[in-house]
């Protein structure tokens, strides 16, 4: 990709992309009731890393964000594999996601789900691989 | 958990920590040291149940590994498996000792040696211990799996690999067969249990499916023990290092084979066509390996090729025992369970000869430098204790006294005698040719052990032809084949121990019916009067001695035989075939032209959903249950009518990508008009980041052009194309009017119950099809790695590679 020198997008992106972040963390963090989820919070990542990329060009994002996506795709892979064998300690099935209700200090009773490290796992293989994949294909020359 | 599991798993729990044993200790410890443990602490492990295996009981373990098949891991220990899994870690401990003397820790790549040696150890020892046929099959699988990566684990010879390749081609043929047969068994008997099968052995005999069964199990026998025809790739196995050689290649794995037709005597027993089958092969390559082995002149490959002659031995006594089945446990039942007898003890006896001859191959290969035996000779002065150990193996080998494999073949041919006696299976004719054939090949096994201690050790020396100077190997090599030697000679003079405790049982477990009319009695003995056997012996030593003598002037008969017409070469005519054959099939479609590729996945789409939906009803138009269509959908539709025609009349492709992303975008309305926020997201989201993607293809690619193509082509196009869009509307349409079933999706509604989400998309996608997603995350990161791997990888791999040779 060629280095973009176009003033409008790049203000707008220092702010689109700050916004983006954040949904994405909303939409992961909301997936357990409400719409939303691991993958979409994954997508919507990349989707802002991409943005940052398009404005900003490869090369200075990777300065600025050194981060190997592959490594990142291994493990969210590893997280969700090891998640779902946890239960199989306590003698559960292979993927027996288990949840409960905590009462936390300030936040009074919350639920905590193993359901949300797996989609941990979910949304790091996913921003990792399609992040590795438009890297590789944009790198090509 | 029973220590037994351990056993088999240790094996594989160890691999896991040996390249951090090799990295953090090489090259100060040999990792052989590290890893030696293992064995060591299987053998004594698995010597703690002698006792009360000698006492006749059994062991039966099980451990759920796939309930919902009914395919558990099972741990079977009677007196064959024990004695089969104590040949295993004993032979094991010696090679690993043996190993560390022959390894150089400087050289060679250790932590992938003794990777492969505990992985093929590990899954050995779950091969005779499972009672359930596809665990086993699973064993079985990876012990080629290990044989072929220590074949090739000199990778970077041509040799190593294409023997390795041979070896994994045919014994995994085999295993496939094998797998077929299993899956017969199971479906006559309805279990997965070897033991069920056994109680139901009456059943499978009577039943239609059981040549079909036999045989193929029998080629998977065949195939892992080398025997006549697949014989061919234990010589070329010889490439692997020697410990591995005598590990594998003679001592363990291509006995499996015949541990499984041991087991499976009970089953499969007493039937002519077993007997002739299993004697037949059993016998053909006794007399085809002992011929084979005389004329070699590589100590390695006169050793493979004795190894296949014994296996052929101890497979053709499995024949012969298998007719005390169809006799019964009278008298003649009991003669022929002798048979059986011997080809355990055998297989002891084979283990040690052999295991001993082997290291010390490996020994002179490591001091002289050559194990040639034209370039050998003399040593009796330099490696006096190396000519003694020879000996012993060689003369064990030959069935002389005093040494156990004279005990063996002493029974071997008392077997064969009674069963020529016997009127049965057509025997009367028969029998005559199985003993004369047995004695010749017995013959020439005399011959090939002679040639192998004298031509090595005796005559003149011939030190200006070695590389190295000769000189006796150091004390710590020799110790592993001293002990197995030292074992040679303690089996001969008493037989007892070795009987009462181990293949007293392992012969019961073989024969449970004979066994529980008590007509299982023996008593092993080296004198035993003159009889049919002893004069047989005698007449080897005679024969044998004046053929060995005289052997310079009958050895150009060999080169009458063809040379072309050997196996070796059926072999590669075989598989050149094979790869020009499909070479021609794959270019006839894989054309390299995207277009065609297009049309066959297309086509096929079109006939197979289209022609299910046509075949079996599927076609049903029902409007009734539709809601009115309201203005702004109809709006939405028109909309993505015209992006749809924008993509394909666009004149250049920024246009088409961007119609695209309208398209996907258009459709994230009508599922947020229709309710489904999850989609509707998922789909923005995602069409987002896939519109990024194809403009950054779209860099690659050349300017549109318009593609003038022959008329066929444009036909062909048009009705797959026409053809796609109407399979698809109808089978939308109709998947909208059908209802066959009872909706699955009001079990879901629960969610927030069953698993503590509101949110019943994502529940599903974490929790009730965790599985699902799981795997999905995993393809997609494969897929990602591969895009890597195809685009960054594909040049500097090939610099690489070019710069290493």
């Amino acid at each position: 990709m060629k280095e973009p020198n176009d003033v409008i997008l790049i203000t707008a992106t220092k702010l689109a992309v700050l916004i983006i972040f954040i949904f994405s963390v909303h939409l992961f963090v909301s997936g357990h009731h409400n719409p939303g989820g691991g993958f979409i919070g994954g997508l919507a990542f990349t989707a802002a890393v991409v943005l940052l990329y398009l404005v900003h060009g490869i090369g200075k994002v990777q300065n600025n964000l050194p981060v190997d996506y592959k490594i990142v795709a291994g493990l969210g892979v590893l997280i969700s594999v090891c998640t779902g064998a946890a239960g199989m300690i306590g003698g559960q099935p292979f993927l027996n996601q288990i949840f409960g209700l905590v009462n936390l200090p300030i936040f009074g009773q919350i639920e905590i789900a193993t359901a949300v490290l797996f989609d941990v796992g979910v949304a790091l293989a996913v921003i990792g691989a399609s992040l590795t994949i438009i890297i590789s294909i944009s790198d090509d020359r | 958990m029973s220590w037994l599991f351990i056993f088999v798993a240790l094996p594989f729990l160890y691999a896991i920590l040996v390249p951090f044993l090799y990295r953090k200790f090489n090259p100060r410890i040999h990792t052989g040291w590290l890893v030696i443990v293992v064995p060591l602490v299987i053998f004594f492990g698995l010597s703690s149940y002698i006792p009360e295996i000698s006492a006749g009981s059994t062991f039966y373990l099980s451990l759920p590994w796939m309930p919902a098949y009914d395919i558990n891991i099972t741990a079977n220990i009677d007196g064959l498996s024990l004695t089969f899994a104590l040949i295993i870690a004993g032979i094991g401990l010696l090679v690993t000792w043996y190993s560390i003397y022959y390894m150089s820790r400087r050289k060679e790549a250790l932590d992938n040696f003794y990777i492969y040696l505990l992985l093929f150890m590990g899954s050995m020892l779950g091969l005779v211990f499972s009672d359930n046929i596809f665990v086993l099959y699973v064993f079985w699988e990876i012990t080629s799996i290990a044989s072929f990566l220590l074949i090739a684990y000199w990778y970077e010879r041509k040799r190593s690999r294409s023997g390795a390749l041979k070896s994994l081609l045919i014994t995994v043929f085999g295993g496939l067969t094998m797998l077929a047969g299993f899956i017969l068994l199971s479906m006559i008997t309805d279990s997965y249990s070897i033991r069920e099968m056994i109680s139901q052995a009456a059943i499978i005999q009577t039943h239609s499916l059981f040549i079909p069964a036999m045989i193929l199990i029998l080629l998977g026998a065949f195939t892992k023990s080398a025997q006549f025809p697949f014989s061919i790739w234990l010589p070329d196995a010889m490439e692997a290092p020697t410990p591995i050689s005598a590990y594998l290649h003679s001592a363990t794995m291509v006995k499996a084979g015949i541990y499984l037709v041991a087991r499976l005597t009970t089953v499969f027993g007493g039937a002519a066509e077993w007997f002739w089958l299993v004697t037949g092969i059993g016998l053909i390559t006794l007399f085809y390996g002992a011929i084979n082995a005389v004329k070699q002149t590589d100590l390695k490959a006169l050793l493979a090729y004795s190894t296949v002659s014994q296996l052929g031995l101890i497979m053709s006594l499995l024949g012969l025992g298998s007719a005390a089945l169809f006799w019964g446990a009278g008298d003649a039942g009991a003669v022929y369970a002798i048979a059986i007898f011997a080809a355990i003890f055998h297989i002891v006896n084979h283990a040690a000869f052999k295991g001993s001859l082997f290291m010390v191959a490996g020994i002179i290969d490591h001091e002289l430098g050559t194990r040639d035996i034209r370039r050998l000779g003399g040593l009796m002065q330099i490696m006096p204790l190396s000519f003694l150990l020879v000996l012993i193996g060689s003369f064990s080998m030959a069935g002389l006294p005093p040494f156990n494999g004279f005990l063996s073949k002493e029974l071997f041919f008392t077997a064969l005698l009674n069963a020529a006696k016997m009127p049965f299976f057509h025997m009367e004719t028969g029998g005559v040719i199985l003993v004369a054939f047995a004695w010749l090949a017995s013959v020439f096994t005399f011959i090939y052990c002679m040639i192998m201690l004298f031509k090595t050790f005796g005559g003149v020396k011939s030190q200006h032809k070695l590389k190295k100077k000769a000189r006796e190997a150091r004390l710590g090599i020799l110790m592993p084949p001293t002990i197995l030697a030292v074992l040679v000679i303690a089996i001969f003079f008493y037989p007892e121990l070795l009987t009462r405790n181990l293949l007293q049982p392992a012969w019961e477990a073989v024969l449970p019916t004979m066994a529980a009319a008590s007509a299982l009695q023996i008593e092993v003995k080296a004198w035993h009067g003159i009889n049919g056997a002893l004069l047989m012996t005698m007449g080897i030593i005679i024969v044998g001695t004046i053929l060995y003598l005289t052997f310079d002037k009958w050895r150009r008969l060999y080169r009458f035989y063809p040379e072309t017409y050997t196996l070796d070469n059926l072999y590669e005519l075989v598989l050149v075939k094979m790869e020009s054959a499909s070479r021609a099939a794959t270019n006839w479609y894989m054309t390299g032209s995207l277009r065609d590729y297009l049309v066959y996945i297309l086509g096929f789409t079109i006939v197979l959903t289209g022609g299910t939906a046509l075949l079996f009803g599927g076609l049903a138009f029902d409007y009734s249950q539709n809601s009115p269509v309201h203005l702004y959908e109809i709006i939405l539709l028109g909309g993505m009518v015209i992006a749809a025609l924008t993509v394909m009349l666009a004149k250049s492709r920024l246009t088409s990508v961007i119609a695209v992303g309208t398209l996907g975008f258009l459709v994230v309305f009508f599922f947020a008009l229709l309710r489904a926020p999850d989609l509707a997201l998922t789909q923005l989201v995602v069409e987002t980041v896939t519109t990024v993607l194809l403009l950054l293809c779209l860099y690659h690619l050349p300017k549109l052009k318009i593609e003038i193509s022959p008329l066929r082509h444009k036909i062909v196009n048009g009705v797959i194309s026409v053809g796609v869009g109407l399979v698809m509307t109808i089978v939308a349409l109709s998947a909208l009017s059908t209802r066959y079933f009872e909706s699955i999706s009001d079990f879901y509604l629960n969610a927030d119950k069953l698993a503590g989400a509101k949110n019943i998309v994502n529940a599903i996608l974490v929790d009730f099809r965790g599985f699902d997603t799981m795997l999905e995350i995993l393809v997609l990161t494969i897929a990602g790695l591969g895009v890597f791997a195809l685009i960054k990888l594909q040049l500097t791999g090939r610099e690489k590679n070019e710069g290493t040779k």
